[in-house]
């Protein structure tokens, strides 16, 4: 499968991210330079973490004005995958690709450390190598991992399955304890109503081989490729250039 | 003849009801000064610019831009004053 990585200016997890599609799972991947217009020719597209435009203004406020972002949004509409890892998801949240926003963390510090996921819907083309209720070890490393959004777009998350993982305690309890930056509903990843685009804080690139000491990564990107493999999410990208 | 430039001060705080940690921090930190009466801090963003247009042009395109990018209205309000 031939993945794209976006490079906004001050991306940090891109090299990480085609690391492990290309060299660890053997796919072609390579980086996109922000103002690329075009993405042809591609089966999914990550948005990497990183401090794209250094959080100038609010964290991917400025990155989702991109030239590539106008690509981005055409092939989510069209039904292509996009994967938004932590500053990505941050710029998806603000491209309006996915609902609510970030704030600040709770605790004011920038968070780095392995926390742990459940995995609330194991049917996603992200998560289709995952038990539904399955704990993840993943790192976050954010300071703005907030998630926020209003009662009514809450519910809607809430009642149709939106909300992919939330942070939990080791043997899978969601508590407030568990929670490490005072997320609603301790969210940690949502997906969009369509169920093609995903963004999560945790990074996935990070633990996706065994010699790092934590491959529970991997299971995100085996995910998509399974996905990808059944061709139902494949975009329908007719007659671009 | 160009319209004349117009400055606009625009302030961008959190809405009512979103936590401010940032906020929260310093009504503590003015607490130890013996500020115990302090109350409610808000922090919020403050920008100025100009523009070379009318001023109803500039209303305008200050409106726009705050919608558009200078705040995030699903966790912000905004506010500016033209002169």
């Amino acid at each position: 499968m031939n993945f794209g990585v976006v490079v906004f200016p001050g991306s940090n997890c891109d090299h990480d991210c085609v690391h492990v599609l290309s060299n660890v799972l053997g796919q072609k991947a390579h980086e996109i330079w922000h103002k690329e217009t075009s993405l042809s020719g591609l089966d999914a597209v990550i948005l990497p973490g990183g401090f794209s435009y250094g959080d100038y203004l609010r964290t991917g406020a400025i990155a989702r004005f991109s030239p590539v972002m106008g690509a981005v949004t055409q092939f989510a509409d069209a039904g292509g995958m996009v994967l938004g890892i932590c500053n990505g998801f941050q710029i998806l949240l603000e491209a309006g690709l996915l609902p609510g926003a970030m704030i600040r963390n709770q605790t004011l510090t920038f968070i780095c450390k392995d926390v742990y996921v459940r995995v609330e819907n194991a049917a996603t083309p992200f998560t289709g190598r995952c038990e539904s209720g399955q704990v993840l070890k993943l790192p976050i490393a954010h300071a703005d991992g907030n998630y926020y959004t209003d009662p009514v777009t809450l519910a809607a998350l809430q009642a149709n399955a939106q909300i992919v993982f939330r942070y939990c305690t080791a043997e899978g309890k969601i508590t407030p304890e568990a929670n490490p930056n005072g997320s609603l509903d301790n969210i940690a990843g949502i997906r969009n109503a369509e169920g093609n685009v995903l963004g999560m804080m945790p990074h996935p690139e990070r633990c996706a081989e065994e010699v790092l000491g934590n491959d529970d990564g991997r299971l995100i990107f085996l995910s998509m490729l399974d996905a990808l493999k059944n061709a139902k999410l494949q975009p329908k990208m007719v007659g671009a250039g | 003849m160009r319209g004349k430039r117009v400055k606009a001060k625009i302030h961008v705080t959190l809405k009512q009801g979103i936590l401010d940690p940032q906020g929260k921090a310093i009504e503590q930190a003015l607490a130890t000064l013996g500020y115990t009466s302090a109350r409610n801090v808000r922090v919020g963003k403050y920008l100025e610019l100009d523009l070379n247009e009318p001023k109803d042009k500039a209303e305008a395109q200050v409106k726009a831009m705050c919608e558009k990018l200078l705040a995030n209205t699903i966790i912000e309000d905004y506010r500016y004053e033209l002169s």
